[in-house]
């Protein structure tokens, strides 16, 4: 379950004044199951954008999106995601936006409290099950958003630079707590940042965007060994992967400015 | 010691002691209290333009036993509430509509930012046209003066709402439905609470245009009434009643808000 397939996707804005802009020009690519994929872009490129029409929030202006062969034409919780905005309902305790979704599906009061316990423990946050989300940090929000999308066990996890907005050392501390979740349960998941590292860290494959309008530009497999941690980014072969993005991104950065 | 305090009470949104505000508060009201005393009581203003402390505390005992500042004061609470509540019961769900569907914003703003630029005292002449001059044209009266004002606050809180949030939402599995019910509306109340509280204000502030046209009671009426006689006591017992419970009503909202929404933030 959960293998994403983008084909020939196209998407125009056309703002009430202005020009049209095309945010994404015939973007194609796949994302196996089980696989981490990892999306870097300059800013502006259309990536959230590109994660949105997977979630089915927007439509394409021309091509498809099929989950598990099944074309995309509206949201649903088989495709969950985490913002880079802290998105948790503010009226409802840590548990109660765990079990938000479960509800929904019409789970059973019980089984929907030991889900949510279970990734509410999975995260870190035993004893804040009954806090609010103002009593939280920025990064305790994001470890309950990130809770919350797995509680509803999508098909594939949809991730919006959703650590972007944290400091560097509550960044390293969720990327190896994303690692060590990922480890276990193996979701199809699709990752953005503009974070080199964040993403070769964490992906088993990242594809390079191009600048507005956003293409493909490059795919580059990351055979770094698991489990991984923060360890690995001063290793070797490391620095090779990120020397080689760095350069796809210059050329990219230099094209841009002629 | 000069250098320590502009340290301490000149930064931006720094918090300062309770000792210290409470004292600043009491010092300014005293000040204000000092400087009405020695006006009135050192003659430095005639009697029947700037009465003294003890003149306005006179008439407010004589009207506390006879009764009459309980039956004013009474009218105009009823006229108030009753304005505000229908207002707000119509308001608050309107204004939500008309912030998250583009339909109702287009049927329902063109017309209230027409309406909420109008005074109401002009209107006064067709509400007595159209609803008579009893309590139900002051009630009419607070709720133009509320409503419209009220309908664009909360449309804009209702905007307000992060696209984010509404966005999760339906990737958790709900459908349009259950966003507006479950989130949308919750979003806003926060947002909601705020505007009637502040709008609770602005409708106190109607009240004398409320009560004057043929009134016999309130505290809008009393006031009109004292003026004739160039009463200024109970002029200023009226001015002061109605500051009294517009400040008492403003706390009691601020107290219902963290009562009923203790999770969301201050303002
Ligand atoms: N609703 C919209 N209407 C018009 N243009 C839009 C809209 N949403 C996005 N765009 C434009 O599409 C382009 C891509 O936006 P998008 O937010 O997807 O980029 P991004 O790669 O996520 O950027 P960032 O790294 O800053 O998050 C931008 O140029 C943006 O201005
Ligand atoms: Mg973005």
């Amino acid at each position: 379950m959960g293998k994403l397939r983008i084909d020939n996707v196209v998407l125009r804005f056309t703002p009430r004044m202005g020009r049209p802009v095309t945010a994404l020009d015939r973007i194609s690519l796949e994302v196996d199951e089980n696989e981490f994929s990892v999306i870097v872009g300059p800013s502006g490129c259309g990536k959230s954008s590109l994660l949105r029409l997977v979630a089915g929030l927007i439509q394409p202006t021309a091509g498809a999106i099929y989950l598990d062969g099944k074309l995309v034409t509206r949201p649903g919780k088989d495709r969950g995601m985490v913002f880079q905005s802290y998105t948790l309902f503010p009226w409802l305790t840590v548990q109660d936006n765990l079990e938000f979704g479960l509800k929904l599906g019409g789970m059973a009061a019980e089984e929907r409290a030991a889900v949510a316990r279970r990734f509410i423990a999975e995260v870190g946050l035993e004893g804040f099950e009954r806090a609010y989300p103002k009593q939280l940090s920025g990064g305790m929000m994001q470890r309950v958003a990130l809770a919350r999308a797995l509680a509803n066990d999508p098909d594939i996890l949809l991730m919006d630079e959703p650590f972007g907005a944290l400091d560097s050392q509550t960044r390293s501390l969720m990327q190896e707590l994303l690692l060590k979740i990922w480890e276990h349960s193996h979701k199809t998941v699709l990752f953005i940042t503009h974070d080199i590292d964040e993403a070769i860290l964490l992906g088993d494959r990242v594809h390079v965007m191009t600048a507005r309008p956003g293409r493909i530009k490059a795919e580059v497999a990351i055979d770094i060994p698991r489990p991984r941690s923060v360890g690995v980014l001063t290793a070797d072969e490391f620095i090779v992967i990120k020397r080689r993005i760095m350069a796809l991104i210059h050329e990219e950065a230099v094209r841009a400015m002629s | 010691m000069i250098a320590s305090f502009l340290e301490a009470y000149t930064a931006p949104r720094r918090e300062i002691p309770r000792r210290v505000y409470l004292t600043v508060s009491a010092l300014v009201g005293l000040g204000g209290l000092l400087a009405w005393c020695a006006l009135s009581y050192g003659g430095l203003v005639r009697s029947d333009f700037l009465p003294t402390p003890v003149a306005v505390l006179q008439a407010g005992i004589d009207m506390a036993r006879d009764g009459s500042l309980l039956v004013n004061t009474t009218a105009s609470v009823t006229e108030i509430m009753s304005g505000f509540i229908i207002a707000s019961l119509i308001s608050v769900p309107l204004g939500i509509l008309m912030g998250s569907f583009k339909i109702v914003e287009a049927a329902v703003e063109p017309v209230t930012n027409f309406v909420r630029y109008l005074p109401v005292s002009a209107l006064i002449p067709l509400l007595i046209l159209w609803v008579g001059i009893g309590i139900e044209e002051k009630i009419a009266v607070i709720f133009i003066g509320t409503f419209f004002q009220q309908l664009i606050l909360i449309a804009d809180v209702s905007r307000g709402v992060s696209q984010d949030l509404l966005d999760v939402s339906y990737t958790l599995g709900a459908d349009r439905r259950t966003v507006v019910t479950r989130v949308l509306i919750p979003a806003t109340m926060p947002g909601v609470m705020d505007t009637l509280r502040v709008t609770l204000g602005w409708a106190w502030t109607y009240l004398v245009v409320a009560e004057l046209v043929a009134g016999n009671k309130g505290l809008g009426y009393l006031i009109l009434n004292a003026s004739r006689g160039l009463f200024t006591d109970q002029i200023f017992l009226g001015i002061m009643v109605i500051g009294l419970l517009g400040l008492i009503s403003d706390q009691l909202f601020k107290l219902i808000r963290d009562w009923l929404l203790p999770w969301a933030s201050n303002p």
